[in-house]
């Protein structure tokens, strides 16, 4: 629906030679944005998986605690409105968010990468009728579609059937991008001969190809992942997903609920955003971490 | 007439500091094509530069002057530091890659009234640059045209035509004919010289191209290594070289008859370091009006 | 000649991704798990308290279907309901504000949401564009890398979080701004008009400050590749001045990809609009669909997403057909 010109999401370029299979050290990936990026979201996935084995109870049962009380502690947050423990519920929070996340990201990753792959390498009208889907998916907003999902569904579905519309119409992007890629790596002289030496569409797109698109497809895994949690948690902030369960959107929906702000229960509302922001923050860097450091490589930064 | 006296430019790259024109002294005479060849690395862009007075970080005047022999606006003698001021008025260029110099979104005429050289009544700028592209055999409309509308030699042609419209003294034209076919080459070589004896200035011609140089220029200049090696009319230096490293550069050259030139200096890229060819920064004058620079210590003539 | 075709591309790729999103959306309703006919009559017999009997309910589900467009064979349906969105518009009438049509209620939304998206989009283009130019063009300076590092700070954030914490800080540390925003309605006056701008303030910032760190990152990188190209050295032999290099040269180049890039960012550029105005209570279709949402009335739902493909499609053929007149490359051969 757009010119020819170059993606938006930052399609990283294609480099003049394949690069030869080394074994090296790993030290070309390391620069600032990767370093910070990574070690935030380290700290968030090892507290996500760690961390649950020592809670006290679940976080997600109400009326465990006295209401409103204090940071302490016992109390690392304090405790909301419902008798819950902050801190606990924040902690789970994240987890069942980056879960969502990741599962989203492997979905969407594998169905964007087939579909982009073989438009952009097999062409014509296959081409053709596959980006105009694409383009389609692309114009249509998300959010209403949520929305009305959540009004369908509303606190019966679960958690994870939110996951699987975020998949089904966020795949489009990506798919996109990587069919870019393959556009111009298909008339490089390599993929040439191999063509030549007859080599099956399949083979050529597997082991020619794919080590190019590597690159990206792990940014894009992690821009997914950025993508799925805010998405569910903006579901979520408005109460249309099943708000019970403890995700990154839930928790801010109920501070929200019962004014959090009005009561001076601060850290209910603040260490959710401060959390978020310190996730996304984390993903944006390790992502453009990434890119940065296999344009660096390629030589083309 | 431009004199060099003892110049040296030097480039400043980490801790390192490399002298990329050691020692040149030389005068330059007024109204003739003078051409400067040598292979890449030799230096002869560095002094293209200098003289230019495109002179920035990390590039630096370690040693010498430059006398200009012009006066500025203000009656005072040009120097290295006022120079700036004469862009494109006293002083001008011709680039390398014309397919790429110009804006590709604004008209050729407005390119011609968007520098501080022009005239501040643009619409007399213009009337007189209509008529003169004219006379270097561009139509009427190249004017209004964008750049992508015209060919390779006509873009080239345009570059001259702003080069050479505000008539100053001196023109510097870097590798003027490379990226051009055969046919065209010629042609932009003619009108090169064309507008030369029209206008009675100095053209300054660098090409590794020796072909270019003995179809149009008056005098020659070799330079290897930071250093002048020989220096004398186009003729002589041709017909006598004096110098190894000259003869080895005409010796290069196809004979008569054949007319592609491609990558002579590709074969010499291994000259490089080779100290066989390295001189003292003293010319001497070996016949009338042709000089040599005696080799350095160390090395045989 | 080369206008005219990628005009008549363009036009018909868009009449394609319309019909095939209206379609889709034709296919939501009868794709989800729950039959939005027995929601209606859960929520009649709610009201009714048990005074409808079997018959009733058998007419008034006979009723229902024939209202919503369910009735007869799924072809058919789509065939009348093509003719009924494609040439009226109707996207039948609102359950919860029965027998107001749901068209009307889009309709009187729509101009709040345009006029915020529209504004907003516009001042984060600009200025996230203008700011990542200076960037990129003097990307020697310290300055500089403050700038991306701006950039780099607000882009990930979501909207929903940038809202709660505009709120937070302008709304309740510093009360510049009300914490409830209330907007007038009926017909303007000048006063009203103040109040409307007052009011919408927070939640444009929100959107001018979700916009406006990508515009910076991107603008910056394309402005420090566009400087390196010949022409811009060119033109500083030339002797032309930082001003006229910056911004004739290095962002008449750099926008181009900008333009495109606001285009195929509109989808969720729209979605960023629709919960800010959730969130703030902002009268558009985005607090239409959330009490539409709550109450069940699932004609205005699928209505406001048929809207929004249209909406958004449009404003990207919008984009395109401008892009010509910026770049002559395409205008002319």
């Amino acid at each position: 629906m757009t010119t020819e010109s170059s993606s938006a999401a930052g399609a990283a370029a294609i480099p003049a030679a394949p690069a030869a299979k080394r074994r090296d050290s790993l030290l070309w990936l390391l620069n600032a944005r990767l370093a910070i990026g990574l070690s935030l979201i380290t700290i968030f996935i090892v507290g996500s998986i760690v961390l649950p084995f020592f809670a006290p109870a679940d976080p997600s049962l109400q009326a465990t605690y006295l209401k409103n009380m204090p940071m302490s502690w016992e109390h690392l947050l304090g405790t909301n409105a419902i008798g819950q423990d902050i801190f606990w519920f924040l902690v789970f929070a994240i987890r069942n968010s980056l879960i969502l996340g990741v599962l989203v990201g492997v979905g969407v990753t594998i169905i964007s990468t087939a579909v982009g792959l073989s438009a952009g390498y097999i062409g014509g009208n296959y081409e053709r009728v596959v980006m105009l889907v694409v383009d389609s998916f692309i114009t249509i907003p998300l959010l209403p579609i949520l929305i009305i999902l959540g009004a369908v569904i509303r606190g019966n579905s679960s958690f994870l059937t939110v996951g699987a519309i975020i998949v089904v119409f966020g795949w489009a992007w990506g798919a996109r991008t990587i069919r870019s890629m393959a556009l111009s790596l298909r008339e490089r002289e390599f993929i040439n001969m191999a063509r030549f030496s007859g080599a099956s569409t399949f083979a050529i797109i597997t082991r020619e190809i794919f080590p190019y698109v590597s690159a990206y497809m792990v940014v894009g895994f992690i821009n997914t992942i950025l993508f799925a949690v805010n998405t569910e948690a903006t579901l979520a902030v408005i109460g249309l997903s099943k708000v019970e369960v403890p995700t990154l959107g839930s928790i801010i929906f109920w501070a929200l609920n019962y004014n959090a702000l009005f009561t001076g229960n601060y850290p209910w509302l603040v260490a959710p955003i401060v959390a978020s922001i310190l996730l996304f923050l984390g993903l944006f860097l390790t992502s453009t971490g990434f890119n940065a450091a296999f344009a660096n490589k390629r030589g083309v930064a | 007439m431009i004199k060099l006296n003892d110049l040296k430019i030097s480039y400043r790259i980490g801790n390192r500091v490399i002298e990329a024109v050691n020692g040149v002294t030389l005068t330059i005479p007024d109204g003739s094509i003078v051409g400067i060849a040598g292979e890449s690395g030799c230096g002869k862009s560095t002094l293209m530069k200098a003289i230019y007075g495109d002179i920035q970080s990390p590039m630096s005047l370690s040693g010498g002057s430059i006398e200009y022999g012009m006066k500025g606006a203000d009656g005072r003698a040009v120097t290295t530091e006022t120079i700036r001021r004469e862009w494109f008025k006293s002083i001008s260029y011709i680039p390398q890659s014309s397919m790429n110099s110009l804006n590709p979104v604004i008209r050729i005429r407005d390119q011609f009234t968007d520098f501080p050289g022009t005239d501040s009544n643009k619409k007399r700028v213009l009337e007189r640059a209509r008529a003169y592209i004219g006379k270097l055999g561009l139509p009427a409309e190249a004017m209004d045209s964008y750049p992508h509308q015209l060919s390779g030699g006509m873009r080239q042609r345009v570059m001259i035509a702003l080069a050479t419209f505000f008539q100053p003294e001196l023109i510097i034209a870097d590798e003027p004919t490379t990226a051009l076919d055969v046919v065209v080459q010629k042609e932009i070589l003619l009108l090169l010289m064309e507008v030369q004896e029209l206008m009675g200035n100095t053209i300054l011609v660098v090409s590794h191209d020796m072909g270019v140089h003995y179809q149009v220029t008056h005098k020659m200049l070799i330079m290897y290594a930071g250093r002048v090696v020989e220096y004398g009319d186009t003729e002589s230096v041709f017909a006598d070289p004096q110098h190894a490293y000259t003869k080895m550069l005409i010796d290069s050259l196809p004979t008569i008859g054949d007319d592609s030139m491609r990558g002579v200096l590709a074969s010499m890229a291994g000259a490089g370091g080779d100290r066989a060819y390295r001189v003292e920064p003293e010319l001497i004058e070996v016949k009338p009006g042709h000089f040599m620079a005696r080799p350095s210590v160390g090395v045989a003539a | 000649m080369g206008v005219l075709q990628y005009v008549a591309k363009r036009v018909g790729l868009y009449f394609a991704v319309l019909f095939i999103g209206l379609t889709i959306t034709f296919l939501l309703p009868r794709l989800m798990p729950a039959n939005p006919i027995d929601g209606y009559i859960g929520q009649i017999q709610a009201r009714a308290s048990g005074a409808l009997t079997a018959d009733d309910i058998v007419q008034l589900r006979a009723n229902l279907e024939q209202l919503y467009g369910l009735k007869g064979d799924l072809f058919s349906q789509y065939v009348s309901y093509l003719e009924r969105v494609v040439l009226h518009f109707d996207f039948g009438p609102s359950f919860t504000y029965y027998p107001q049509p749901v068209s009307q209620m889009i309709f009187n939304a729509l101009p709040w949401t345009l006029g915020l998206l529209l504004i907003a989009t516009l001042v984060a283009w600009l200025l996230g564009n203008m700011v990542g130019l200076v960037a990129g063009y003097f990307h020697t300076k310290k300055a500089a890398t403050i700038l991306e590092v701006v950039g780099i700070l607000l882009y990930p954030i979501p909207y929903y979080i940038l809202a709660i914490s505009v709120i937070l800080l302008l709304a309740y540390i510093f009360p510049i701004f009300p914490l409830s925003p209330t907007f007038p309605v009926g017909q303007m006056t000048p006063q009203k008009f103040g109040m409307v701008i007052y009011n919408s303030l927070l939640p444009a910032l929100t959107l001018v400050l979700a916009g406006f760190g990508w515009n910076i990152l991107s603008m910056k990188a394309l402005a420090v590749a566009t400087t390196e190209e010949p022409y811009v050295t060119y033109a500083r032999l030339k002797g032309a001045s930082n001003w006229t290099r910056m911004v004739r040269y290095v962002f008449r180049n750099a926008m181009l990809p900008q333009v495109t890039a606001l285009a195929l960012s509109l989808g969720t550029v729209f979605n960023g609009a629709l919960l800010t105005e959730m969130l703030f209570s902002y009268p558009g279709v985005g607090l239409i669909m959330r009490t539409a949402a709550s109450g069940g009335d699932y004609n205005v739902l699928y209505g406001a997403i048929a809207i929004s493909i249209i909406a958004v499609a449009t404003a990207g053929l919008v984009i395109d057909l401008i892009y010509p007149l910026l770049d002559p490359r395409i205008r002319h051969k």
